[in-house]
């Protein structure tokens, strides 16, 4: 199986090294992680890294997911790659606002790794 | 913009005449039903769903009022929306170092940025889940990035909330408390 290249963007280290983890038991084996502690670095992360996927936060000082995903939809960064967002907010409105921004997939914290697995693994072969 | 620490763009829908209305009428129903918003089974089940599925661990709820420990960690996550206030997590240094390591998988002896950085995210998620019990709460709340406190001899204090849940629990036969405080339903 080829690798996984992954970027996850999270104010947090260690929710960035917790969903790391969850990706891990989900089977994305080998997996290749690039990490970034806010949306501004994220889209520079991705003018200079192809990656397969990429998970981000929504509640992110500076500039929060939703923007970042704006950005990177705008921007045309990470054509056809499938974006996940990972955040506390879950209301019916928050997924939609997400998806409206471009996102294909939605988890919320707290999450189990099997969670990680059914939203992220067909979001992997699709692609 | 920043509505108690909370961007209002993290609130959906807001800012159009017609949000204005719609806004007013939730916030009413929220009045109504402020019974519901205070239920302390809803944070008691925030905090299980959390620790279980964040660190595979269960916790007891305490009815003992433990001791302020000399050294703390406090986390605050304010809400800001239909509800402005805030969820407070605080344990002994000790309690953190426990959580932060069974978070992360890492052995985790002293207060550092690692410590900090979890405590924050366990409130967020303590805060994100007890919202998500009222249904519009999670639509039209908002929830800040946390804020860590550590030290010692330190109190917070919020004046005159209309409600202020405060319980304690042990997690591994460790103490802390979490405490929402709703300073008003808007």
């Amino acid at each position: 199986m080829s690798e996984t290249r992954t970027l996850i963007v999270d104010d947090s280290s260690v929710m960035r090294k917790i969903v790391e983890r969850a990706l891990r038991q989900a089977g994305l084996d080998p997996l290749v992680v690039h990490e970034a502690g806010s949306g501004t670095e994220g889209l520079e992360m991705l003018k200079e890294q192809k990656v397969d996927l990429i998970l981000s936060d929504i509640n992110m000082p500076s500039m929060d997911g939703l923007e970042f995903l704006r950005q990177l939809r705008a921007q045309d960064l990470a054509p056809g790659v499938p974006v996940v967002m990972i955040t506390t907010e879950s209301s019916e409105e928050h997924v939609k606002q997400a998806i409206q921004a471009g996102a294909q997939g939605y988890i919320r914290k707290p999450f189990t790794p099997e969670q990680v697995k059914e939203r992220v693994l067909p979001l992997i072969r699709a692609a | 913009m920043l509505m108690n620490g909370v961007r209002t763009s993290a609130i959906p829908g807001k800012g159009s005449i017609e949000d204005v209305s719609k806004e007013k009428c939730m916030s009413q129903s929220l009045r109504d039903s402020v019974h519901l918003v205070s239920d302390p089974s809803n944070l008691d089940s925030s905090v299980k769903e959390v620790f279980h599925l964040m660190l595979g661990c269960e916790c007891e709820q305490s009815n003992a009022q433990h001791l302020q420990p000399k050294e703390s960690v406090t986390a605050v996550v304010g809400f800001g929306g239909l509800l402005s206030g805030a969820c407070v997590f605080r344990s002994s240094s000790h309690t953190a170092c426990k959580i932060a390591a069974q978070l992360t998988g890492s052995e985790i002896s002293e207060v550092d940025d690692t410590v900090k950085d979890a405590i924050g995210e366990i409130c967020n998620m303590l805060a994100g889940a007890w919202k998500s019990k009222v249904p519009e709460l999670a639509a039209n709340c908002g929830l800040s990035v946390p804020a860590v406190i550590t030290g010692r001899d330190y109190n917070i204090h919020v004046q005159s909330p209309e409600f202020r849940l405060f319980h304690s629990y042990f997690f591994d036969g460790s103490p802390f408390d979490v405490t929402i405080i709703c300073d008003g339903i808007h």
